[in-house]
């Protein structure tokens, strides 16, 4: 059943051990709608055991995880989450299109054995467009910068108007001013779009510096910094290709967190 | 000369040969950007073992070999589990195994005319009718499969962890994938043999990277270089009196050195 007033994702209890190695000790905690969340830690301290649990890659030992008011065992809204890998994660050679890459966003989406259709097409040719990168759309993935690939990624993730986007070390490899680029376009989206953030760094000066000087919980190695938008306020778009149509670009300062 | 072209057995031949150069790179394709490139190699060497169990036996020799192709290829799954950091491992296991197992069996069987030639290096040659419907049977389900889920496997093969989290079902799609892979395995060793079943797979996959930017142009051109090989030696083998599987093989290794001549010329330009 689902339920709106439920948290995005709800972690009671949670415990994870590889083998007899526990990773994550009885971690409770709640992420609600609209929240921008930074989990920072250290190799080894849980962030990238815990993303998988949320997605579903891995199962808990003990205790609750529940994804917008469904226990991850029989959730099935998987076209609510959007999911950005590590750079590092994509073979360099491997022969895909940029539009092949931001249109698979919508695979999983549709039933199997579907066609794609005119509607689908040009979602994708809108989050390529939105993104900046429509004049990329048929070179090889392999061939961008780590900023171009990563908005491609972006790309594919937002295609399906997800209402969770999951990001999972982002800036590893980009330089400083590309990274800075990146944040200014999901604080826009944070700020115009209904859509919570669920961001994993190992980087805490870099998650300081967008998310606050204090993290918010700690629980073993692991550090939630998070900033909340107010839930109440109008967001000016349903979709989410729109709602990036008015970011001023990479120059243009951060929105500022009202 | 030409005259070969009118014999039922060559006409087979061709017939066969277009099915599965056509096949075996819309499966290769996955393969090999998954890095399991050999995994046919594997597969076709345990489905021999099961070829020769088949004439042992009195079984139809490709159903055998069939079944030997999944019960290996569902062994490699389930080691490649078990060994996650040296996958290759159990690669090497199961190709052990299988060349074991057809040397026991095809030694059981010296005294029943098998010639272990003809399973290690095809004879393409002696397909029958009943060869090709099952050649027929498979390149329909492959085709139907494959071209049902191309998106599905694009995303699988590109981020498994991406089509884990759009709700794909990867472990049925994986499943299938293994099953079409031992299906085509199976029926190919006849025509190019198990020693070189797996350039099928392979070899036009190769050529196609070095010419194609998309995935979906990839795909085409490892048809068309696997098709262009296949009709190219069977005739120049039927023409010369070669041999049929080592003619395919060796033309689509020319076809690979020959872009990759073309491609160094290209860039040195």
């Amino acid at each position: 059943m689902n339920n709106d007033a439920a948290p995005v994702i709800r972690i009671r209890d949670l415990s994870f051990s590889y083998q007899r190695n526990p990773v994550i000790h009885h971690l409770n905690f709640d992420i609600s709608r609209r929240d921008f969340v930074g989990l920072i830690g250290s190799n080894g301290a849980g962030k990238t055991t815990l993303l998988k649990m949320i997605v579903g890659l891995l199962k808990p030992t003990e205790g609750e995880l529940e994804l917008f008011g469904q226990p991850i065992g029989k959730f099935a809204d998987w076209h609510k989450i959007g999911y950005v890998p590590q750079k590092n994660a994509l073979n360099p050679l491997f022969p895909a299109t940029v539009r092949e890459v931001v249109m698979s966003g919508l695979y999983g989406k549709r039933k199997l054995y579907k066609r794609l259709t005119g509607a689908d097409r040009q979602r994708c040719d809108d989050a390529l467009e939105a993104l900046h990168i429509a004049d990329l759309a048929d070179r090889r993935i392999g061939q961008l910068s780590g900023g171009q690939q990563q908005r491609a990624f972006l790309a594919r993730a937002l295609v399906n108007n997800p209402e969770l986007l999951i990001l999972d070390e982002p800036t590893v490899g980009i330089d400083t001013e590309t990274q800075h680029a990146f944040f200014s376009m999901l604080r826009h989206l944070h700020a115009h779009h209904d859509i919570t953030f669920l961001m994993v760094s190992h980087d805490v000066d870099l998650m300081r510096s967008y998310l606050g000087e204090n993290p918010v919980m700690t629980s073993g190695k692991l550090k939630f910094y998070v900033k909340a938008m107010d839930n109440t306020a109008t967001c000016r778009e349903t979709d989410i290709t729109h709602a990036l149509k008015d970011w001023p670009g990479e120059q243009a300062p951060l929105p500022a967190y009202s | 000369m030409l005259e070969i072209f009118s014999f039922p057995f060559f006409q087979r031949a061709l017939i066969g040969g277009v099915l599965i150069g056509g096949i075996a790179p819309l499966l290769g394709i996955f393969l090999v950007l998954r890095r399991l490139s050999m995994i046919g190699d594997t597969i076709a060497h345990i489905s021999v073992a099961g070829v020769a169990l088949g004439f042992l036996a009195g079984i139809y020799e490709v159903w055998a070999g069939l079944l030997f192709a999944l019960l290996g290829a569902f062994a490699i799954e389930r080691l490649r589990g078990t060994y996650k950091t040296y996958a290759e491992l159990s690669i090497a296991i199961l190709m052990s195994l299988g060349l074991a197992l057809t040397s026991f069996f095809f030694t059981l069987g010296q005294g029943f005319n098998m010639d272990v030639t003809n399973y290690f290096f095809g004879y393409i040659y002696s397909l029958n009718n009943r060869d090709i419907l099952g050649i027929l049977a498979v390149s329909i389900i492959v085709i139907a499969l494959i071209g049902f889920h191309a998106k599905e496997y694009f995303l699988l093969t590109f981020d498994e962890d991406a089509a884990s989290v759009s709700g794909l079902p990867v472990k049925r799609l994986n499943f299938m994938m293994t099953v079409l892979t031992a299906l085509v395995i199976a029926v190919a060793i006849k025509i190019v043999g198990a020693l070189l079943v797996s350039a099928l797979l392979t070899i036009p996959v190769a050529c196609s990277l070095l010419v194609a930017g998309s995935f979906r142009r990839t795909l085409i051109w490892a048809i068309v270089f696997s098709e262009i090989a296949v009709l190219g030696g069977l005739i120049a083998a039927g023409l010369l009196s070669l041999a049929p599987g080592a003619s395919i093989v060796l033309l689509l290794i020319l076809i690979l050195v020959m872009l990759l001549v073309w491609k160094k010329g290209f860039r040195a330009a």
